[in-house]
């Protein structure tokens, strides 16, 4: 029973100690304001990696995502004769919660799985240790243009993913069903205020992308530089994002839409 | 030699995950020679290297390198003093998303401002060094190991350095690529007026080219000397060391119980 208590009190102290280390990085790497001659062509080349290569993912998964929407919401609002009302539903699921919450979900996947095996990678082969010994601090050279780069890449590919959702939407509403397509552009219009639905789910895009790119690039950084490590490290991004995600989203919500 | 050692440790209590490495280890290393630091595979001279270049801190004792105390150096500091010192890993740790040109030239990007042109010249002179020029157009993945290890070399001289420390540099190498090595380190000691440190277990090697050595075991120095001096050392731990012999001070068992228990039979004894 005691050892049980004490291991209770083991695994307390390492989780308050990861955060400390994890905090202790994030300023480390936030504190140094690199040369901009040096630090915007590795933040290009970083944008290029985790925001335009995640592009492909992202595009689909909306498209698809808006199709469903559509189809989902005909079938529901047909019943009660409002399938006009669709266009409002469907920009405002993807605004409000799906496009954050899925792309942050993908981004995770796609591009903080990358981010975190690459950094381990070079931690494992000595790079990082190699750049230390050249004068070279890792954390401003490797870790913040990756960090910098999620952060930024994040909202624009809820904002694509959202765009391209309405566009499935609208096919399969519009195009396929026969829903009037005056109806379906005016009640979005009408209902869709940028501020409470556009502003706020673009914050909670800028939240999610920060969160999943630190911890992606902190469980790089801090893996175990073995093959088990690595992979122990990836799975951990994805696993951490995820939850971290939906239980800020919810958070979020609660804050922005709560009208309680 | 202690009025011209470039590197000097006193007493370095270093430990790691419960296990003491260095139990209050000293060693002078001199300036503009080539130190080899010898011993069996595990006695922390990587950890030693790591210590020098303030990669980790002592918990307790010196570590001074050009007279600045390793340990205490603010970030900043110690930065720029890591842009006087050079590493060779063992791995070699070329970063394999630049070519080998790419690589060589990241010291100098990162450090220096000169022109295009003029990092090309230097590139390209310290890949000749090493006798890689023709290959500067080369990925890592492309080099085979005693090449991405001159790559290495050639970037760790990059900004001419005052030390350069190379970690297990004969390691997993064939005879060609060894020789090409040992005369590189020979050749770029005398050349550039470096102070070397070569940490290997690779003992022919490492004697024919150090002017002096030491040998490190259970958290401390067990010999040191000359190379000459080495050879006549009276200790058997030294000797055995030196003469790979399989059985000796330190034993070719591992601590075990019984034999006799273990194997389940009788008369014998461990």
């Amino acid at each position: 029973m005691m050892d049980r208590i004490a291991g209770l009190g083991r695994l307390g102290l390492a989780i308050i100690a990861s955060f400390g280390r994890s905090g202790q990085f994030l300023f480390g790497v936030l504190a140094g304001v690199p040369r901009p001659a040096t630090g915007f062509p590795l933040l290009v080349k970083q944008l290029y990696a985790v925001g335009v290569l995640s592009l492909a993912i992202v595009v689909v998964s909306g498209l698809f995502i808006g199709m469903v929407l559509g189809l989902q919401g005909y079938t529901i609002l047909s019943d009660y004769g409002s399938e006009s009302a669709i266009g409002q539903m469907i920009a405002l699921t993807l605004v409000r919660e799906l496009g954050p919450v899925v792309t942050a979900l993908l981004f995770a996947g796609r591009a903080g799985s990358a981010l975190t095996a690459e950094i381990g990678l070079m931690k494992a082969t000595e790079q990082l240790s190699s750049m230390e010994m050249m004068g070279v601090d890792p954390l401003r050279r490797v870790v913040a243009p990756r960090l910098w780069a999620g952060f930024l890449a994040m909202p624009v590919l809820a904002m694509i993913f959202s765009v391209v959702g309405i566009y499935g939407g609208m096919l399969v509403g519009v195009e396929w069903l026969g829903v009037f397509e005056g109806s379906f552009w005016g009640n979005m219009q009408s209902s869709v205020d940028f501020v409470d639905d556009v502003l706020n789910g673009f914050i909670k895009s800028v939240v999610f992308g920060f969160v999943c790119a630190w911890i992606a690039v902190y469980q790089g950084y801090d893996c175990v530089p073995t093959s088990a490590g690595i992979s122990s490290a990836t799975t951990k991004t994805v696993v951490y994002s995820s939850l971290a995600v939906l239980g800020l989203d919810f958070v979020l919500t609660a804050v922005m839409f709560g009208d309680f | 030699m202690e009025s011209s050692a470039y590197i000097r440790l006193r007493d370095v209590v270093f430990s790691r995950s419960g296990r003491r490495i260095f139990d209050g280890i000293s060693l002078d290393i001199p300036k503009g020679k080539v130190t080899a630091i010898m011993g069996p595979s595990g006695t922390g001279k990587t950890t030693l290297l790591r210590l020098i270049g303030g990669q980790l801190r002592p918990d307790s004792g010196q570590v001074s390198v050009a007279g600045h105390d390793v340990p205490r150096l603010k970030r900043k500091a110690l930065y720029q003093l890591r842009e006087k010192m050079g590493m060779l890993f063992q791995s070699g740790a070329l970063f394999t998303d630049l070519s080998v040109y790419e690589n060589v030239a990241f010291p100098l990007r990162a450090h220096t401002s000169l022109p295009e042109d003029m990092i090309r010249d230097i590139v390209l002179m310290k890949l000749e060094a090493v006798g890689l020029r023709g290959a500067r157009k080369l990925m890592p993945s492309e080099l085979s190991g005693g090449m991405t290890r001159r790559v290495a070399l050639a970037r760790s001289i990059a900004l001419d350095p005052e030390l350069i420390m190379y970690d297990e540099p004969f390691a997993g190498q064939d005879p060609i690529a060894m020789g090409v090595l040992v005369k590189l380190i020979r050749d770029l000691n005398s050349s550039m007026g470096l102070t070397s440190v070569l940490v290997s277990h690779d003992v022919p090697e490492s004697l024919s080219i150090c002017h002096y050595a030491c040998i490190i075991a259970d958290g401390k120095v067990i010999g040191e000397g000359t190379p000459e001096e080495l050879r006549a050392h009276p200790s058997e731990r030294v000797q055995q060391f030196l003469e790979g012999k399989p059985d000796g001070p330190v034993p070719f068992h591992y601590p075990s119980g019984d034999a006799a228990a273990d194997f389940g039979v009788g008369g014998l004894s461990s």
